[in-house]
């Protein structure tokens, strides 16, 4: 009885909490404080590591990110993928090396902000929590890839369904009920970091500048005109 | 034809002594808060020296402003469209702080506060970012007035091209030369910072061409920073925002001139609007490197010819703008005399501040202890000029002597005229000739020699009116406007969590 509350505490409650946040708050805070989105680099005080240390992270979490929400949103194609060996093993071991690439990244952008005196100035508390929290939601990911083989195909068919059920609104924690505790530590995180997010420099990622790629390289702005 | 209006500006080195005083002035009005405090959005340098930041116009190590390969069209050499998305994480190309230098302050406290001993208590000098004891090893002016120095004028890119004779020349003790130059941003009409912007960021203003960036669009991609070869936009470390130089637009919508134009002891700065031709920007942009200088001025439109005036006016341009273009002091030294010149146009941004390139001092040489005057008469000629043409080219010409010399000539033959005039010891005919030979009338010296000598508070500035009354701050909350033109903020300048 108390476990079947547990699940649905952590895995239908805290979602639905976290991902209320999400959308209220990043909207609000876009509208009330855009002065703040700010991707707030520390490249100008700290030149030497910054490359090996962000690039790397940047490249691995987006990558593996995207990863996720494919199987989320294909999971059928990702499962035909898979249904040949030699492409599964293709796709987790660079799913694995990615993970590990973001690791890697990780440790080093936590380790330049420690070292580096004037870095660690424009280091906040928030910002050393949300460190702490994407070091564990790594570490316990890539785990999961070595522990719990062929994560691809068990997303696709367990993980993508509950997902579904939640922004459905008629949660089924069934699948995820009876995964081990590492992966509901892995899922319970992600949905932390979600609720976290706009509260965090990670409001960044949403501000992507991607109309630079067509629009005129001049820019005018008038006092009437458009 | 497409007709703008542009506020441009016009530096007369020949009048600057390197007091510092616009410096000053910008920081007090400008620095207010933290982060900016490394920023100079108006500096002085020492010529030939490095700069500030250090070598900023050592464009293989900055990699600022466009790049013409061949008969491609131009791009931004650090990063373009191409190369925004793989190099937008780390900027391969943006200076450090170590390029500027760490601010810092003084812990006065400690002369009050220290415990007794034998010792007189100092304030030791401590970061203004850390807070942490600084060793102070570089500072926005370091090199000031070290034109001669092995370690630092002798970095100077613009020596490139000079033989070793004129380079040993310009640091042998009896000889040495240098002058000052005063940097703001150039307002240019094709700003590197704006198109290297991935958040739109960064704009011209329509009505007066400064360039501004919004506080509220800047996302800290830093490629402005990298971009602009001039480095006049700077990353603020603590709001992590870019900042720059907003020409004093709420003074100059006022009335006033700009701070640094205004407490400027030396009265070498000029204001003033040019009317150009925005259709013609690319083109003249693509020019080849020797045909930028005149190129740059074909874009400037005679504002006393009734066409222009009638374009203008249908272009929405309003008639005490026009009037304003027609008395502008700018247009006069570039357009008129033609004796300013826009520093390093070979970048291609077309900067809108120009600069009158100054006259070395008179050469003497020793001889037995006594200082003499090797050269005929009074002045000697710009040839043999302490400061080498090549130098000038590099800076004002784009490598290429032809505008630079023009321009001396013509100052040269205003101080011929002007010694034939008030002293006497030069006689007419002598003045006449180098007059004819620098392409001068008797009337143009005149009015050369007013402008530069004589000049009025109004001379100088002929501040357009700035219609305050069609302006968006009428229709919109005006904290929020602040923001989005590159001063003050809605609730102070805080960092994002």
């Amino acid at each position: 009885m108390s476990q079947h509350f547990f699940d649905q505490f952590l895995f239908v409650a805290l979602p639905y909490v976290c991902l209320f946040t999400f959308f209220l708050m990043t909207i609000y805070r876009y509208r009330a404080q855009s002065f703040s989105y700010s991707s707030l680099s520390s490249q100008f005080l700290e030149n030497k590591h910054h490359f090996w240390a962000v690039v790397p992270f940047h490249y691995g979490i987006l990558i593996v990110t995207a990863g996720h929400f494919l199987a989320f949103l294909i999971p059928r194609q990702l499962l035909a993928w898979n249904s040949v060996p030699w492409r599964l093993f293709v796709l987790e071991i660079s799913a694995l090396a990615f993970g590990i690439l973001t690791i890697i990244g990780l440790a080093g952008v936590i380790v330049r902000r420690m070292s580096s005196s004037k870095v660690r100035m424009v280091t906040t508390p928030t910002d050393w929590i949300l460190f702490l929290m994407l070091l564990v939601q790594t570490v316990s990911g890539v785990s999961i890839a070595l522990f719990y083989p062929w994560g691809s195909s068990w997303f696709a068919t367990n993980m993508t369904p509950y997902l579904w059920s939640i922004l459905k609104l008629s949660p089924d924690v069934s699948f995820v009920a009876a995964m081990p505790w590492l992966i509901k530590l892995h899922v319970v995180l992600a949905f932390l970091t979600i609720g976290f997010f706009p509260f965090t420099r990670l409001v960044h990622v949403l501000v992507i500048p991607n109309p630079y790629l067509w629009r005129k390289p001049q820019v005018v702005r008038w006092y009437g005109r458009k | 034809m497409n007709i703008r209006s542009q506020v441009s500006m016009v530096f007369h080195l020949d009048k600057c002594i390197g007091c510092h005083t616009c410096s000053v002035a910008c920081k007090n009005v400008w620095t207010d808060r933290k982060g900016a405090d490394y920023m100079w959005w108006n500096n002085v340098e020492t010529k030939p020296g490095t700069g500030y930041p250090t070598k900023w116009e050592d464009q293989e190590q900055y990699r600022g402003g466009w790049e013409k390969n061949g008969d491609e069209p131009i791009h931004i050499k650090s990063t373009g469209k191409a190369r925004v998305v793989p190099n937008i994480f780390h900027n391969p190309h943006m200076p450090s702080m170590d390029d500027y230098y760490e601010p810092w302050t003084y812990d006065y406290q400690n002369l009050f506060n220290a415990e007794e001993g034998s010792d007189q208590p100092i304030a030791k000098p401590i970061s203004m970012i850390t807070g942490e004891d600084i060793e102070i090893e570089a500072g926005p002016n370091w090199d000031d007035d070290l034109g001669g120095s092995k370690i630092y004028a002798a970095n100077d890119p613009n020596l490139k091209g000079l033989s070793e004779q004129q380079r040993l020349q310009l640091s042998s003790v009896e000889r040495l030369v240098l002058f000052y130059l005063p940097r703001i941003c150039n307002h240019c009409l094709n700003p590197c910072c704006v198109a290297s912007c991935p958040s739109g960021a960064l704009y011209k203003r329509g009505e007066d061409g400064i360039v501004l960036i919004d506080q509220k669009k800047c996302r800290a991609w830093r490629s402005c920073v990298a971009a602009c070869p001039y480095k006049k936009t700077y990353f603020n470390w603590f709001t992590g925002k870019s900042e720059k130089c907003i020409l004093c637009f709420p003074r100059l919508e006022t009335g006033q001139a700009p701070a640094c134009f205004h407490s400027c002891v030396g009265r070498i700065r000029y204001l003033g609007v040019l009317l150009y031709d925005a259709d013609r920007l690319e083109d003249v942009a693509n020019l080849p490197d020797e045909e930028l200088v005149n190129g740059h001025r074909s874009l400037i439109l005679d504002p006393h010819d009734p066409e222009v005036v009638r374009k203008a006016q249908s272009a929405g341009i309003p008639d005490g703008v026009i009037e304003s273009a027609q008395q502008s002091p700018v247009y006069k030294f570039v357009m008129d005399w033609k004796i300013a010149l826009p520093p390093h146009i070979e970048y291609r941004t077309l900067p809108m501040l120009f600069y009158v390139p100054p006259m070395s001092p008179v050469i003497a040489d020793f001889e037995n202890g006594l200082a003499s005057h090797k050269m005929q008469g009074l002045f000697h000629g710009i040839d043999e000029s302490r400061m080498p043409m090549q130098y000038f080219a590099n800076l004002f010409g784009g490598g290429h002597e032809g505008v630079v010399r023009y321009a001396m000539g013509k100052q040269l033959a205003v101080r011929w005229h002007r010694r034939a005039e008030t002293v006497g010891d030069v006689d007419r005919a002598t003045a006449d000739k180098f007059l004819r030979e620098a392409d001068c009338s008797l009337e143009e010296a005149e009015a050369i020699y007013k402008l530069t000598s004589l000049c009025t508070f109004e001379d100088r500035f002929v501040i357009p009116p700035m219609y305050r009354e069609q302006a968006i701050e009428m229709i919109k909350e005006p904290g929020e406007h602040k923001a989005e033109t590159g001063f003050g903020f809605v609730g102070g300048p805080q960092r994002g969590l």
